[in-house]
């Protein structure tokens, strides 16, 4: 095998590598390396462009709803019941 | 070595006051109940306060509440006997096997979301199936997405939470978008497949 044709295998990524890889970058920089094994596969295979596709979907879509649920508050009758019971316990352990 | 008194004292008003909506907001996420996470986080001071002597200030104090409320959600679960952990152990490992064939190759061919899906808060449908898809999951593997939020997407953070290396968090994350991308496709994008 020449080196060429080692390089270029060892730069094919199957379909799960490649759903790994999808995963990774949108948690971290992927290198020059995975990036261009991406490119070479999505190319090609159109189940993986749209697990690419749809996985962006999906983060998108876990932050508009992580947003708005950051709105949530505790209520103050929660806040209140929770104080008044923190300082019942507190009181009574010094 | 000098560590003064008053900085060892418990000051469970602060908490309240610093990471009570933060707590609260983790808790709702999970069980979908106001009560029932208004108790939870009841519950998590509470213990808090019992604990403190205990807690060896190597991780931040809302680190170690929120490690406090994870062992709340997961007894709350046990008790309404929706999931016990060898059904999450089996399902969190049976889960990604199922995706690929011995070739690697996808089982059922990821479809075709189309452009530009509706994901505006108007549409509840659609989240009332997210939400529905996001319950389904084992603990273990939404905690690391959940997290993230309240620590601003901080790897590190979010794995000191749940005690695992940025390894096996990146796993984790994986697995949860494959469950539940699966899940919005079969339930809402293609459900006619």
């Amino acid at each position: 095998m020449s080196f060429w044709q080692s390089l270029r295998q060892s730069l094919m990524l199957n379909c799960r590598e490649v759903s790994e890889l999808l995963s990774a970058s949108l948690d971290r920089r992927l290198k020059l390396r995975e990036r261009f094994a991406l490119r070479q596969h999505l190319k090609l295979c159109r189940d993986c462009s749209n697990f690419s596709k749809s996985i962006r979907v999906l983060e998108q879509a876990f932050r508009n709803w992580l947003r708005g649920s950051s709105s949530e508050r505790l209520s103050p009758e929660a806040r209140d019941r929770i104080r008044q019971e923190l300082e019942r316990r507190s009181g009574r352990n010094s | 070595m000098n560590e003064t008194t008053s900085s060892r004292q418990a000051d469970p008003a602060s908490w309240l006051d610093e990471h009570g909506d933060a707590l609260f907001r983790f808790a709702l996420m999970r069980v979908h109940d106001q009560n029932a996470a208004e108790d939870l986080v009841q519950e998590t001071f509470l213990s808090a306060l019992g604990a403190y002597d205990r807690f060896e200030h190597r991780s931040s104090v809302r680190t170690w509440l929120i490690g406090i409320l994870r062992n709340k959600i997961v007894d709350h679960f046990r008790r309404s006997g929706r999931v016990t952990a060898a059904d999450e152990a089996a399902f969190e490992k049976k889960a990604v096997s199922d995706f690929f064939d011995e070739t690697d190759h996808w089982r059922v061919p990821p479809g075709d979301w189309g452009t530009e899906p509706d994901l505006s808060t108007e549409n509840r449908e659609f989240w009332n199936t997210f939400e529905r898809c996001v319950l389904k999951l084992p603990q273990t593997l939404v905690d690391a997405f959940c997290l993230r939020d309240l620590y601003d997407c901080q790897a590190d953070e979010v794995c000191r939470v749940l005690d695992v290396s940025e390894t096996n968090l990146s796993v984790r994350t994986y697995r949860a978008r494959m469950l539940l991308r699966k899940c919005l496709e079969f339930n809402w994008f293609l459900p006619d497949r």
